[in-house]
């Protein structure tokens, strides 16, 4: 019953003196936000980071060539012999035939144009092999990806995304299945029929300069077709390989590396190859995240105390300001324990009211930073409910003192004090 | 009722400034007594004061409060007999600021746990008998000195206390606002049967009490009747 009037008490104090009671929560309202907007950034982030990750799928290593020494200054042509080729690929895939479920290979065809009347599309083409299918996680929203039929006949067919499909038709995904598309390549004229629609997801690498009508999106092709049309011997400088469930990919990446350059390119002098396990990357990745926000955090945490050592302060001005009210009730019969309990209260009051302002600047702040940054952040209740803990803590460890001091005033001097 | 035997105040106790304020001051007050103690600036008044309403402890003597012992009790007790038996009225009001007259006569309550109902409709009774009843949601920075003093009092009254307290309650007011206030104890003394103890200086106030107790230089130097009556 007394909180309750302490509350109320310290609410028309509050009221009373508006500027001063702002200022003293400013310091508090500015840490809980920093802490809310800069945890909603790195989890906006972590997430679109993650999520691009995830498309290229945790259970992949990926596989490329580097260059040994590398020198800025001096210019290296690539020889046919320091490609991946073929053979290679198959030798690896029995080699690991426990570990390894496929290789996803792609060969690009580069940047190219769609154009339908007035609307157009920029585009990629890429061929891509059945185990990139399996790679990547596409989802259909017409037709269905690539059979291994389409693969060997070389089919003609094309898979285009939503966006693609809004540019050039601006017709729903069912609709267009069947149409042709043209594009110019080298002077010649090559036609794909669209055989499936897949739903474009944000890679989180995108240039955000460049509007989203102008975003350059893929269109996969077979693999073959793709080679047939490029007319170039077989070889790839990267390629992804999908692990077996269950599989340590770390431990595969280190054995894929170590028998590709042993086997393939230890007389090589220019060109080595690299295997990194994408769930490693991932981790790493995360990791250096959460330094990075735990290092925001960390200042948000300063500013936190200096706040609170704000609260603290005026507290003690606050107190020296009512020694007669003390006195007052003092006499009229409070005890120590019912003084320290209103300082106590007020002091949470104000470190509660300025954290719950605090929290919804900081969701506002940290909504209005990711939507710049064009990804979606959110924040958990927890760590909602973690902050206002946190504030309250303040509020009883910056407002004990002061409010002990209150409570250990003498009456009678209390009284005389003017 | 209220037994004050032998009662001696020492500050700096041990050390070599010793000094003795009271020198054994033996007094008693009756139930429904108007009893007032005059004396000059350093006779002793103000902790003589601060004993009776137990803000502060005599370092000899007993003090029996309606027949409690009031040396022997521990601070934590001392808050709930002062809250209990004892209604100051101060010479500086001391209203809590920002705090409505109703607030204010419900605070004494409020630590005697009183609960929220009965508080507010006794606090509304005793601003009533004080003649406040018009300016009950009023802070006590819109309420002239005399107003001020009826709210005191009505807190004052707020627990039903064994003694009235008052510390030279007309100090800051004018005559014709003071006159007032001394009606109102006369009247809550007359009528109610409220013990009242005045603290003040002016022999003029004084006169109109039941009893005048003279203090010069920490000790009673004269008992004077006026009235009589018990």
């Amino acid at each position: 019953m007394l909180i309750l009037e302490n509350i109320e008490l310290a609410l028309a104090g509050l009221r009373a003196n508006k500027m001063r009671s702002f200022l003293t929560m400013l310091g508090i309202l500015i840490g809980i936000s920093s802490v809310i907007a800069i945890i909603m950034v790195g989890d906006a982030m972590n997430g679109s980071v993650m999520s691009s990750m995830g498309d290229l799928g945790v259970n992949n290593i990926s596989v490329y060539i580097t260059q040994k020494n590398y020198n800025e200054l001096e210019e290296y042509k690539m020889k046919n012999r320091d490609y991946v080729q073929t053979e290679m690929l198959e030798k690896l895939k029995f080699q690991f035939q426990e570990e390894i479920e496929d290789i996803a290979l792609k060969k690009s065809l580069g940047a190219n144009k769609v154009v339908n009347k007035r609307r157009y599309a920029n585009i990629s083409m890429v061929g891509v092999n059945q185990g990139f299918m399996k790679s990547k996680n596409l989802t259909m929203l017409a037709g269905e990806k690539f059979q291994i039929k389409d693969q060997n006949d070389a089919k003609n067919i094309v898979l285009v995304s939503d966006k693609f499909v809004y540019n050039v038709f601006q017709e729903a995904p069912q609709k267009v299945l069947g149409r042709t598309i043209e594009i110019v390549k080298d002077g010649k004229y090559y036609s794909y029929t669209i055989s499936g629609v897949y739903k474009y997801t944000n890679t989180g690498y995108e240039d955000v300069n460049i509007p989203k009508k102008e975003m350059r999106t893929d269109c996969y092709i077979p693999l073959q077709t793709a080679l047939l049309q490029s007319r170039e011997e077989e070889k790839y400088e990267e390629f992804d390989v999908i692990a077996r469930k269950g599989v340590d990919t770390g431990k595969l990446a280190g054995n894929i590396q170590s028998f590709m350059n042993q086997s393939y390119y230890k007389d090589n002098e220019k060109i080595a190859i690299s295997a990194e396990s994408m769930e490693i990357m991932v981790k790493q990745m995360s990791g250096m995240m959460k330094s990075i926000q735990l290092a925001i955090a960390g200042i948000g945490a300063i500013s936190l105390l200096v706040g609170g050592i704000g609260v603290m302060n005026i507290m003690i001005v606050s107190i020296t300001e009512r020694t007669r009210e003390i006195g007052t009730r003092k006499a009229l019969g409070a005890t120590n324990q019912c003084i320290r309990l209103q300082f106590l209260v007020e002091a949470i009051v104000i470190c509660m009211i300025g954290g719950f302002i605090g929290v919804i600047l900081g969701i506002g702040i940290g909504e209005i930073v990711t939507k710049i940054m064009g990804y979606t952040g959110k924040i958990s209740i927890g760590s909602i409910a973690l902050c206002v803990l946190f504030s309250m803590v303040f509020g009883v460890f910056f407002g004990y003192y002061p409010a002990n001091r209150a409570a250990k005033l003498n009456p009678i001097e209390a009284l005389r004090y003017e | 009722m209220i037994q004050l035997e032998a009662i001696k105040k020492q500050f700096y106790i041990g050390q070599p400034n010793q000094l003795e304020i009271l020198h054994g001051i033996d007094l008693q007050v009756k139930r429904g007594e108007f009893v007032s103690i005059v004396g000059a600036s350093g006779s002793g008044k103000t902790t003589f004061m601060n004993i009776i309403g137990i803000l502060d402890r005599a370092t000899y003597g007993t003090y029996l409060l309606d027949g409690i012992d009031v040396t022997q009790a521990k601070d934590r007790e001392l808050s709930k007999i002062r809250n209990e038996k004892i209604g100051f009225v101060f010479q500086t009001y001391n209203l809590i600021a920002r705090t409505n007259a109703l607030k204010n006569v419900e605070l004494p309550m409020l630590y005697a746990g009183v609960a929220k109902k009965e508080r507010m409709e006794r606090a509304k009774e005793l601003l009533t008998l004080v003649g406040m009843e018009n300016r009950m949601y009023h802070t006590s920075d819109e309420l002239s000195g005399g107003q001020k003093q009826r709210v005191a009092i009505a807190r004052a009254l707020a627990n039903n206390p064994s003694i009235l307290l008052a510390d030279e309650p007309t100090g800051a007011l004018d005559s014709e606002t003071g006159r007032k206030v001394m009606d109102l104890f006369q009247e809550l003394n007359r009528e109610k049967g409220i013990t009242i103890i005045l603290i003040t200086h002016s022999t003029e106030l004084a006169e109109e009490t039941g009893r005048i107790i003279t203090l010069k230089d920490g000790r009673i130097i004269k008992e004077h009747n006026l009235r009589g009556k018990e």
